[in-house]
């Protein structure tokens, strides 16, 4: 198991590496100059010149690429172009709202994904099943940045049930979180079903029934327990998803988290930060995939790590 | 345009009180209340050395302030923290006298050391200021810029309420360079006890100051209860949320939860919005000093061929192109705006003609047309445009491919000269200041068409570069000899025909019910989207 770990580990910094070097690299050759946009369009050439030199711009890429990797030793993730600010500052700021709005998104998608898929796997078959199934691709398949318009729309303007958009307050995470949560809701719903459907076939359910427990007392004590348990394992690959998700759903909420740092730092080609944030969603994708790999065994002690 | 300051080289000698009186005090404003403004954006920075967009501008403008300052919702200079000045025989030296008893943000008097340490900040190097370039005509600008010298030779403190600033040549604008946000007065103090960070802590001499910031959510402006022109800002705070996409700005606006969109009212709901008698009553309307244009590379063959060029003006249906963004402009005829001073009200521009263009075509042994590019701004309407754009060359057997990209690669293919046609949108000029000036020098001037420049032309005609020096050597900005030189040189460009100027903007802000102030004020040409220092609330 020690093994196991220190083996992921070194795996996971090797990943790491690999994902700064490749942004790093294609930044680098971006055809767009990040001096021109500190500099301005009044600056003149020598401006340009002198902001380059400081920035240290000028230098060959493995230049520029070691001193941002000595940052990084020292837990230095550099300083924005244009914000003039400590991207570890900025990025601080902004992701306990990530967080925050990724618990939700979680939450959502496995009531409704595992709700859904529980009704459907009982009613196997019927035309429940089949619209729900149909559903769940519809949620799969959806933007997100329409789906987030159209609760907006819906719940927060005409019905005013939830506030348009902000941060800080529970009414306020519950629409961006269903946003986020309908598209895993989708996956997780058809996993649940196939899960239940199989667990419902094996032989201590029949036992069960055989015991004369009644159907909710089966399915609930020992159906679902047993269905559930693969399914959790997902939640840690999930975490990747939700880092392409909150990139839209926090700007269509106005979601003051990474991802909505991350599109503006895109629009105004601020390296430091879109590397930083490059580097916190790949940490977070990292660990949550050693977690899945870790938990499962613990679920299905059929499975051992090595 | 409206009134100008006259005659600059006469001395202000205004014998104002230690707070001064403010001549545009409303009589109906009530003072009190907040509104709150949203933005799609996170505010970069309020350091008014490095702001440089068209959001934190007018944020900026409210905190700090300058030398020189705008009569509000207007382009007429007037004096800020300086009183009054005189200008020397020679046009070569202003001597500011400072109003006394103004005061920081952080409770210390302003004095005339201040106003030395602001300017020689802005212009070092290791300031990093976008506008820097500004200050190139005070003497000892390039010593300071290169890091030669620390600070401008040219600046200098006579005693704590004077200074004196000495040019190395006469500069027209420079009262208007004093009025610009690079120009304003910070306390050093302040700078240094920020470590950097002056732009998330800033402190100005303005009417309001900075009393909350969460990054990502919002800033919270609150009246500065000392400010030095008496009975202003009416308003008690000022809240910036930021992060709000402008179609849910609009819906906010719609329930009465944000006074003004700051980004303005979407494309999509555009007619919408102004098809409904109650919300259209809402929105004011003016003009920007603003042109939307096509660059034509005139190193690029064929068009570096003049007639090619002139054809290209001619086949461009510009009243087709108003229409797309639902009438949000008026059609352009010469780089400057309308409202601009120096404007050309009587000359005519290249019109519509697609015969006469074929002709001038066919004159330059083009008659089969040929192939080229078409660079443009990847977000609507921009790509749209260029689609226009496509269509109308087309006609004339142009074949014009679309090369749609993120802003930062248009502007680096332009500043490189590898783009043979640009067209500007999301990119446009908008003046700095308003003055014919500032659509010369980078944009149309031999300066600008180096390796990087913004004259995406590459367009350099050192005759014209000759009148253009000469038109910002007079004392006054306003001289009528000068703006008559200017608009002369905007023709002479358009008779080279390196642009195809497309559309002015107009600008619509829509506001809450409850706010107050003079129309202009929404629509201030200076302070985007609205002057915050003079608007009110009604309730």
């Amino acid at each position: 198991m020690v093994a196991y770990l220190i083996r992921r580990l070194v795996a996971a910094f090797l990943i790491l590496l690999g994902v700064a070097a490749i942004t790093f690299f294609l930044l680098y050759v971006l055809p767009a100059d990040p001096v021109r946009q500190i500099a301005g369009r009044s600056a003149t050439a020598q401006t340009v010149e002198n902001i380059r030199h400081q920035l240290g711009l000028d230098q060959p890429f493995l230049v520029q690429f070691g001193r941002y990797l000595a940052g990084l030793t020292q837990g230095d993730l550099g300083h924005s172009y244009l914000q003039k600010t400590d991207v570890g500052t900025l990025i601080g700021a902004r992701l306990p709202a990530s967080l925050l709005l990724m618990a939700g998104g979680i939450f959502c998608e496995l009531v409704i994904g595992l709700t859904l898929g529980v009704i459907a796997a009982l009613r196997r078959g019927s035309a429940l099943d089949q619209g729900l199934m149909v559903g769940s691709f519809v949620a799969v398949s959806a933007p997100q940045f329409v789906v987030g318009l159209l609760l907006l729309y819906i719940f927060a303007v005409k019905l005013d049930w939830f506030p348009i958009s902000g941060y800080g307050s529970f009414s306020n995470l519950v629409l961006p979180s269903v946003t986020l949560g309908i598209l895993g809701s989708g996956w997780y719903s058809r996993m649940m079903r196939s899960s239940m459907i199989d667990v419902l076939r094996a032989d201590y359910i029949r036992t069960a029934r055989a015991k004369g427990l009644g159907r909710a007392r089966v399915v609930l004590r020992h159906a679902l327990p047993n269905a559930i348990l693969p399914i959790i394992a997902m939640i840690g690959i999930d975490i990747g998803i939700f880092m392409g998700g909150i990139v839209v759903v926090e700007s269509v909420f106005g979601w003051p988290g990474i991802g909505q740092l991350a599109w503006q730092a895109i629009q105004r080609v601020d390296i430091p930060i879109i590397m930083g944030v490059t580097l916190v969603s790949a940490t977070a994708i990292v660990l949550g995939n050693l977690l899945a790999d870790l938990i499962t065994p613990f679920i299905d002690p059929r499975i051992r790590l090595r | 345009m409206k009134k100008w300051l006259a005659g600059t080289a006469i001395a202000l000698t205004l014998a104002l009180p230690a707070v001064a009186q403010d001549d545009t005090l409303d009589p109906n404003a009530r003072p009190g209340g907040g509104i709150i403004i949203t933005y799609k954006d996170d505010v970069a920075t309020l350091d008014p050395a490095i702001g440089y967009d068209w959001q934190n501008w007018s944020m900026i403008k409210s905190l700090f302030d300058g030398l020189m300052d705008y009569a509000p919702g207007t382009t007429e200079l007037r004096p800020g923290l300086a009183e009054s000045y005189d200008l020397s025989e020679d046009g070569l030296t202003y001597t500011f006298h400072l109003r006394q008893g103004v005061k920081f943000h952080n409770g210390r008097e302003m004095t005339a050391d201040d106003v030395k340490y602001s300017l020689d900040r802005v212009t070092d190097p290791a300031t990093q200021s976008p506008g820097a370039g500004f200050f190139g005509s005070i003497l000892g600008y390039d010593a300071a810029a290169d890091g030669s010298a620390k600070g401008l030779e040219g600046v200098k403190v006579i005693d704590p309420a004077t200074v004196q600033i000495t040019l190395s040549r006469p500069d027209a604008t420079f009262l208007h360079v004093m009025a610009l946000n690079f120009a304003s007065v910070v306390p050093q103090e302040a700078v240094d006890a920020a470590g950097g960070d002056f732009g998330k802590q800033p402190v100005g001499t303005g009417a309001f100051k900075l009393a909350d910031w969460t990054i990502g959510q919002k800033l919270v402006f609150e009246k500065n209860a000392d400010y030095w022109r008496e009975g202003i800002p009416y308003l008690d705070t000022v809240t910036f949320e930021v992060g709000q996409e402008p179609i849910v700005a609009l819906l906010r606006l719609q329930k009465g939860e944000v006074d003004v969109p700051g980004d303005g009212i979407p494309p999509a709901k555009f007619t919408e919005v102004m098809g409904d008698p109650a919300q259209a009553a809402r929105v004011v309307e003016g003009g920007q000093l603003h042109t939307g244009y096509i660059t034509l590379n005139v190193t690029t063959p064929p068009l570096d061929k003049l007639e090619v060029r002139q054809a290209i003006n001619m086949a461009i249906n510009k009243d087709r192109i108003v229409q797309i963004i639902n009438g949000r402009a008026k059609p352009a005829n010469q780089p400057l705006p309308p409202s601009m001073p120096g404007y050309s009200t009587d000359y005519k521009g290249y019109a519509y003609d697609v015969e006469g263009a074929k002709k001038l075509l066919a004159d330059a042994g083009l008659a089969d047309g040929f192939e080229t590019e078409l660079y443009v701004m990847n977000t609507d309407p921009n790509p749209r445009i260029a689609q226009a754009i496509q269509q109308d060359l087309s006609e004339i057997g142009i074949k014009a491919s679309i090369k749609s990209l993120a802003q930062a690669n248009v502007i680096e293919a332009g500043g490189a000269g590898t783009a043979p046609m640009i067209w500007s949108g999301g990119m446009a000029w908008i003046a700095d200041f308003p003055d014919p000036s500032n659509f010369y020098g980078p944009i149309l001037g031999c300066a600008g068409a180096v390796e990087g420049g913004w004259n995406w032309s590459k367009y350099c005609n050192e005759a014209v570069d000759a009148d253009a020096v000469k038109a910002d050597s007079f004392n006054d900005p306003a001289d009528p000899a000068r703006l008559a030189l200017w608009s002369e040189v905007y023709q002479k460009v358009m008779e080279d025909a390196p642009w195809v100027p497309v559309f002015n903007e107009e600008r619509y802000t829509m506001k809450s019910e409850r706010m107050g102030g003079a129309d202009n004020l929404y629509v201030d040409p200076v302070s985007i989207p609205v002057n915050y220092d003079y608007v009110y609330v009604t309730e």
